[in-house]
């Protein structure tokens, strides 16, 4: 139970400049291109030619130590256990980033002739008919980034839907108080008022106050199922009764569908759209912040307004095309058709797994959550709020309030401490309905083994909060640095998102 | 349970001895909470599982039906653009330990990304001669849209100004992310001859209830509009934020939009070591000055240089304040996950290029660019560039009396995919193709388009 992380001191790249040092080599212009070039710089007008540049000069091999450096100093799925919870950090196979680097992907461009590109587009066509077959949805849109931009794009859709049937009035969206914040966040930047409604003592939505706050303003409810509880939300059907008798439209925030593949299916559930983030569910890296993936599925007659370009097989040519004749579409939300090296990589895991994988990935994240749960729970200074009869799907939330109030040791204390053992914290304070949250997801990837070593591990940092508590508040200890000082960070007076900016505080490099 | 998956952390008999010890007969037990008719029936059919091998060979079979640069010769530009990518930006992207983390939520031990990204935002900040860019966006198109919002959070104003050469597909975009929040988009007008922009057209449509002033630089036609300061002088004279999009491959030589008078900055920073990867995933900069006003309204991620308790150097996120896990439907954006690897591969590729090699790229590119351009305009029959500006990267021509559409096709038979037809975009330019030269194109390769052109035009 000893981690010790790499603990470079390094200089940021501005310090490592030589003057002179260069990491790169072009061709060497000749003659006739000097010639134009001359002539190109002589046409500039004086007032937009660059006068001040300053970039740092290393050479290739300094590039590579540096950035090596930094990457040791990081803590990964490649580097241990990461139960971030509703961020559903499983293993990303390595075998998709060798597809997704081939060069018949990375070397087309997306505005090629159509017969030029009917691998991109097989692949897309190939993976939106699994999407649709895992959620029960009609069809998909892939051009979302990311979750978010997904649930964007899926209230705007829910917006172009009510306006078409002259339902102007409807500008309210129900969000509950368990939500992601980027639901809330989303509604309001497609135009709508949110309105939250409560948990119940099960951490489901709240039926009473569903039934009294919904009215015919009412666009839609944007939920998670399970909800960022862990919960399965049990009355699901009276939620659609209720949503659906005013016309609105139920939205599911996928993140949590890991929990339910080849088990239970959104669509059935009643959802009228559904996102799905293949940078968790369907294992794409996450890159430290993305690139991500966040695919719109819609039913039936939500088909219409999904944004342009969809991809289709014309069967009697026996080719796939771009298909921009939709005059009820919703406008775009980013060039092209969408981040496409990840859908290779979604596409490629789901291969790998089959449908009878997807299932047996649900069971055991759910088995490893529960399992987690069962001893966690136990743990002195540890209560598990809401239905604790109700098992968990994949990730569970317990609190810490109990442990703080008899020892000063918060849950940020303990995440922070879990890092001194190799182990990424869960996520802390979130969802904002439980004290002191602490939130598990440690994914089907992770054996009973690991499992275990993460029970252990909490549990003498437990035992370490009630005999040492100043060892727990003091952590990390074992990273490549301290605590940070977070105010001075966010500080207006000491705020530092550049290195110039450092360097105009007064700073020397 | 019968599968055994080389991708499952647990065996069957671990999954047993756990539900044992759990108390629990069977899994179906931890799904008992779920109503029975919701369960679908059946396995999803889609496919067996697959090895890796079998994956590969799936896949790699799809793949091969696509022709992609190096099989022909390609010169598309308008939005993402072939450009050389060195061996190193991919190698360190691939470095599991940064690919499998997730967004640095536990700074202390996720410091290789943080500083990675601050580094991302000052070489940003350097090329762009302004000193803030956040850790990124989805796309140039989502930063403009993003940009919009911003604008009329600041300003408080609804109209926001925008050049007839825009483009089309930003364009789009920017109208999807404006509309909820009831921005009006307008167009200004720019010069036919040389793409200036129309002071006067410009003028006539400012008033106290502008929110901005958009600009592309280089023009989405590749022409550099000359008046560009001006236009920035008109917009803040009424008040109004200036905003420039930017490719900033074109840095090393031309003038940075920090000092254009740029209050926002966005921009693709795919050019500077992404692939094209068939559009995605790119790199959406998005930056502005430092001013409180500004900086509080700006959507997205910031990585702060600080420092531990201890008074060691440290980097975290900041300003959390401004995003959604914290602000929720008050958040200046719902932007959670971003491009936070591509940022990285823009700041592995700046500090390969240093100074010098940011110079040189731009000297690449703008002695090719002029190359074609003299070699076309020599063409009979031929109109090159359709703009009298100076042109970096890309440029519109037209042949006379032959149908943009014809001439692409005609090339392609030649192996050479040759541009954009943007007259279906830009009703005063019919029959215009949009073509984008790099520092990929041999001089060679741009003789061989011109000489091709040549037969085609001259048929």
């Amino acid at each position: 139970m000893s981690y010790r992380q790499a603990r470079w001191i390094e200089p940021t790249i501005f310090e490592l400049s030589r003057p002179g040092a260069i990491g790169i080599d072009f061709p060497e212009i000749d003659e006739v291109l000097q010639r134009e070039l001359k002539e190109a710089l002589d046409e500039i007008p004086e007032g937009l030619k660059r006068r001040e540049l300053f970039l740092p000069e290393l050479s290739e091999l300094e590039v590579v130590r540096h950035f090596t450096r930094l990457s040791q100093m990081n803590f990964s799925v490649s580097t241990g256990m990461y139960p971030l919870g509703s961020c559903t950090m499983k293993y990303n196979p390595v075998m998709n980033e060798e597809l997704a680097y081939d060069e018949k992907i990375l070397n087309v461009h997306p505005l090629q002739p159509l017969e030029t590109i009917q691998g991109c587009l097989e692949i897309m066509w190939r993976l939106e008919q699994i999407l649709k077959e895992i959620t029960g949805m009609s069809r998909f849109s892939l051009q979302p980034a990311a979750g978010a931009h997904g649930e964007f794009l899926g209230c705007l859709i829910i917006r172009a839907y009510h306006r078409d049937r002259g339902l102007h009035n409807k500008n309210i969206m129900i969000i509950p108080d368990s939500a992601h914040g980027t639901n809330p966040a989303s509604a309001t930047m497609a135009g709508y008022q949110v309105k939250v409604v409560k948990s119940d003592k099960d951490g489901c939505v709240d039926i009473n106050e569903l039934e009294e706050i919904v009215d015919e303003k009412v666009a839609g409810i944007m939920l998670t199922n399970p909800n960022t509880l862990g919960v399965f939300e049990k009355n699901i059907d009276k939620i659609v009764e209720i949503i659906h008798g005013v016309d609105g439209l139920l939205y599911y925030d996928g993140a949590n569908l890991n929990a339910l593949l080849g088990k239970v299916r959104p669509g059935d559930m009643g959802f009228d759209i559904v996102h799905l983030n293949l940078h968790k569910t369907f294992s794409t890296p996450h890159g430290g912040g993305g690139p991500g993936s966040g695919p719109v599925g819609v039913v039936d007659k939500l088909v219409d307004y999904l944004p342009s370009p969809l991809v289709n097989y014309d069967e009697s040519k026996g080719v796939f095309y771009l298909d921009y004749e939709r005059p009820k579409a919703v406008g775009k939300i980013k060039m092209f058709y969408g981040n496409f090296s990840v859908l290779v990589k979604a596409y490629a895991y789901l291969l790998r797994m089959g449908g009878e994988g997807l299932k047996k990935v649900a069971e055991a994240s759910v088995l490893a959550s529960n399992y987690l749960l069962y001893k966690v729970k136990k743990l002195k200074g540890v209560t598990l709020p809401y239905a604790p009869e109700s098992p968990r799907k994949h990730e569970f939330v317990v609190s810490l309030s109990k442990l703080y109030r008899e020892t000063g040791v918060t849950a940020k204390d303990v995440a922070k401490r879990l890092l001194d053992y190799g182990f990424h914290a869960p996520t802390i304070y979130f969802p904002l309905i439980v004290e002191e949250a602490f939130m598990v997801e440690p994914t089907e990837s992770e054996s009973k083994r690991e499992l275990d070593n993460f029970y252990n591990v909490l549990s003498r940092i437990i035992e370490e909060a009630y005999s040492d508590p100043e060892k727990v508040k003091s952590a990390p200890h074992n990273t490549a640095v301290g605590r940070i000082n977070e105010v001075k960070a966010s500080h207006p007076k000491t705020m530092t998102p550049s290195w110039r900016v450092y360097i105009k505080r007064g700073n020397k490099p | 349970m019968v599968l055994k998956h080389p991708l499952i952390g647990l065996t069957d008999e671990e999954m047993s001895s756990m539900l044992l010890e759990m108390g629990l007969r069977g899994i179906d037990e931890l799904f008992k909470d779920i109503p029975q008719r919701l369960f679908t029936r059946g396995e999803l059919k889609y496919s067996k599982p697959l090895t890796e091998s079998e994956v590969k060979q799936v896949i790699k079979k799809i793949t091969s039906k696509n022709v992609a640069m190096g099989e022909v010769k390609l010169f598309i530009g308008g939005g993402v653009w072939p450009h050389f990518v060195p061996s190193i930006v991919k190698e360190i992207l691939r470095r599991s330990e940064l690919l499998t983390s997730y967004t640095p939520y536990q700074p202390e031990a996720s410091q290789g990304i943080l500083q990675a990204l601050f580094e991302y935002q000052s070489l940003m900040a350097e090329l762009l001669d302004i000193e803030v860019v956040n850790a990124s966006m989805y796309d140039w198109a989502t930063a403009l849209g993003e940009s919009f919002r911003m604008a009329k959070r600041v300003t408080r104003r609804n109209r926001i100004l925008y050049p007839h050469y825009i483009s089309y597909e930003r364009l789009e975009v920017a109208k999807t992310y404006s509309e909820p929040s009831s921005i009006i988009l307008q167009e200004y007008s720019q010069d036919k001859v040389d793409g200036s922009v129309d002071l006067e057209d410009l003028k006539s449509k400012m008033n106290r209830d502008v929110a901005a002033v958009y600009i592309e630089y280089p023009s989405y036609l590749g022409f550099i509009p000359i008046n560009i300061r001006e236009a920035g002088e008109i917009a803040h004279d009424y008040g109004s934020l200036f905003i420039i999009g930017v490719d900033p491959s074109m840095l090393g030589i031309f003038e940075p939009p920090g000092r254009l008078g740029a209050d926002i900055v966005v921009g693709e920073g795919q050019p500077l070591g992404i692939p094209m990867s068939f559009g995605g995933p790119l790199l959406g900069i998005m930056g502005c000055r430092m001013d409180t006003q500004l900086i509080h309204q700006l959507p997205g991620r910031l990585i702060g240089l600080t420092e531990t308790m201890r008074g060691e150097r440290a980097y975290t996120m900041i300003l959390q304040a401004r995003e959604q896990h914290i602000k929720r439907e008050k958040a200046t954006s719902n932007i959670c996950t971003n491009q936070a690897l591509c940022a990285v591969a823009v700041a592995v590729y700046l500090s390969l290029l240093g100074k010098n090699g940011i110079i040189e790229l731009g000297k690449q590119i703008l002695s090719r660019t002029r190359y074609l351009i003299s070699r076309l305009s020599r063409i009979d029959n031929l109109q090159a560039p359709l703009f009298k500006a100076v042109h970096f990267k890309e440029f519109t021509y037209r042949v006379r009396g032959k149908k943009a559409e014809r001439i692409l096709a005609e090339l392609y038979k030649k192996k050479i995919l040759a541009g954009i037809n943007i007259g279906r975009f830009y009703s005063d330019l019919p029959e215009a193709i949009l073509t984008c030269v790099t520092e990929i194109h041999s001089k060679n390769d741009l003789d061989l388009y011109a000489e091709s052109l040549r037969e085609v035009a001259e048929e």
